[in-house]
């Protein structure tokens, strides 16, 4: 499959303007003007399979089937293809010693071209050893395939902020990419998974621009995830209207009513599901009836529980009894106090006879 | 700390710790106000029409005759503000679902248009209500650093609210933390401030209308 990336498309059967079209939608859902459809389709039509090497870590696979099985038939998964994906351990044939000289002939090779996509984080604790691949601790392997890499991207909540690893109490030291590698550019594709369109969208504009996508403050390009769940969420006029849905099986929940009631982390969640949806647009989490749970933001594993609302205690109030006990209590004592200082000033009081002011 | 801990954290411990002074701190007051008691008036009551402690709790809520017309800001506005918070805070449906959530007591809310209106009226409102106390030399010389301080936490709450409702300036979540985080400091201050009347109003008002209704005269 070497040669131009349109040849091989034209070989599998998409037509130059089913491609056009392709480009044109992903240009406009990442807010390019119109112009950089064209330039999109031009430049990935001519592009020369890139390097690009995946190395999982502290992972469980979760992001690769959502690349790799999702959307398999559609044009997305075929420019997948056509990347020259020299190291990937779950989806090369290859495996031990020949996959590990696949990875150092790609990394030797490329130097200073390849694209490093990482999914799972990267464990600190007890020198790395939760997690290695052929002797080689997650932390080695990084630094070590970073040095080559003309950028990095850190797909899915584990690699972009640790997830799920790194949540309380991060057992393994998890952390993130961006912890460890300072000086590559790295944009960071959260989702636990990911949806796949970003992580195409992604490709096309490096392979198109020769750059990363614009990024928010959390490394996460604005395209995608410049807007939250709850603003793009198609029953947000229900959530203006105070119609919640109480449990998973009312009439509130039946009728497709806001799912706030029921902890959706929907207003707090940067992300693309309410737009591009999942499985083909078929349908996503909260069209599915089950609120958000926030996983393309840091830490969400740990943001209080996935079912209780946003504008709820995330966790139950341990003080409030304790101090209305002392509050009463408090109030007694000051009450007899100055019960007491009162009284005092009675005694005390000396009255002032006649015969007192002749004196 | 990034957003959302910081969220987690001003919804988790800060609000323990918050409400956890707020209850002490009310308990602790009222408790110590209603002991204080007073001597008893021996003089022979006398009785006046509207001398009450009733008549005084309702009274007060009406601006004496003449006063409309010499002060109009303090009453409007304060009526326009009050009434604006109540609705903000009680007619809002995420604050209803954090009392529900802390008392099991719950209403139906009002649509969210109207909430963020009342939320824009009553910001309004206190602004003006605040450049008239800055305005007005009386006022400005009668008001200390606990009056000032207090319109702050008051009014923050409501901007930071409006703020996040409306993802102006930083992002939703953000705001969202600093808007419980401002009021968990209402709390905190409540008790130990003039917004203690919160709880005081009806007590004082009733008490003072008391005490002169045995004096036959009606306040």
């Amino acid at each position: 499959m070497q040669g131009p990336l349109i040849d091989t498309l034209v070989r599998q059967g998409v037509s130059r303007r089913t491609f056009l079209k392709y480009c044109a939608t992903l240009a406009s859902m990442m807010a390019l003007p119109p112009t950089a459809g064209r330039a999109m389709a031009e430049a990935m039509a001519a592009s020369r399979r890139p390097s690009v090497i995946w190395l999982p870590f502290q992972e469980c696979t979760g992001c690769t089937e959502s690349i790799t099985r999702s959307h398999s038939p559609t044009i997305e998964g075929m420019i997948f293809d056509m990347i020259s994906l020299d190291y990937q351990e779950t989806l090369m044939a290859a495996a031990g010693f020949q996959a590990e000289e696949a990875l150092h002939n790609a990394m030797k090779d490329n130097f200073g071209k390849y694209l490093l996509i990482i999914d799972g984080s990267i464990p600190l604790g007890v020198d790395g050893a939760y997690s290695c691949i052929a002797g080689r601790s997650n932390l080695d392997l990084l630094k070590d395939a970073a040095k080559g890499a003309a950028a990095i991207v850190a797909m899915g909540s584990c690699a972009s902020y640790g997830g799920i690893p790194k949540a309380n109490p991060n057992p393994t030291g998890a952390v993130s990419v961006s912890d460890i590698i300072k000086d590559k550019p790295i944009v960071n594709i959260p989702g636990c998974p990911p949806i796949p369109v970003v992580m195409t969208g992604v490709l096309a504009h490096y392979l198109t621009f020769g750059s990363l996508p614009e990024l928010d403050d959390k490394g996460r390009p604005k395209a995608f995830y410049g807007e939250t769940i709850h603003d793009r969420c198609y029953r947000r006029p229900f959530y203006d209207q105070g119609k919640f849905a109480k449990t998973f099986d009312d009439e509130g929940a039946r009728n497709g009513w806001c799912l706030f009631e029921l902890g959706c982390k929907g207003p707090v969640t940067y992300n693309a599901c309410a737009t591009t949806k999942w499985n083909g647009g078929t349908s996503w989490p909260v069209e599915s009836g089950h609120g958000c749970l926030g996983c393309s933001e840091p830490d969400f594993w740990d943001a209080g529980s996935f079912y209780k609302a946003l504008s709820t205690p995330a966790n139950p109030l341990k003080l409030a009894a304790t101090a209305t006990v002392v509050g009463a209590a408090a109030g007694v004592a000051v009450s007899f106090a100055n019960r007491a200082k009162k009284d005092a000033a009675k005694k005390a009081h000396q009255p002032v006879t006649l015969a007192d002011l002749e004196k | 700390m990034n957003d959302l801990q910081f969220l987690t954290w001003v919804r988790g411990p800060g609000l323990d710790i918050a409400v956890g002074i707020f209850v002490l701190g009310v308990l602790w007051r009222l408790f110590e106000i209603y002991s204080l008691g007073r001597k008893p008036d021996l003089a022979a009551p006398r009785h006046a029409d509207g001398a009450s402690g009733l008549h005084t709790v309702f009274r007060r809520s009406l601006p004496p005759h003449g006063m409309l017309k010499r002060s109009p800001v303090s009453y409007i506005g304060g009526y326009i503000f009050h009434i604006g918070l109540a609705i903000v805070v009680f007619g809002f449906a995420p604050h209803i679902l954090l009392v529900k959530n802390l008392t099991g007591v719950s209403w139906p809310g009002l649509p969210s248009q109207f909430v963020d209106l009342a939320a824009v009226v009553t910001m309004a409102a206190m602004v003006v209500v605040l450049f008239d106390r800055f305005n007005k030399p009386v006022k400005r010389f009668l008001s200390t650093f606990e009056d000032w301080f207090t319109w702050a936490v008051t009014f923050l709450p409501v901007l930071t609210g409006w703020m996040a409702v409306q993802h102006l300036l930083l992002p939703y979540t953000l705001m969202l933390a600093l808007h419980i985080l401002s009021v968990e400091i209402l709390l905190v201050v409540l008790p130990f401030t003039k917004l203690f009347h919160v709880f005081t109003l009806f007590g004082s008002r009733w008490f003072n209308g008391k005490a002169n209704a045995h004096k036959g005269v009606p306040v």
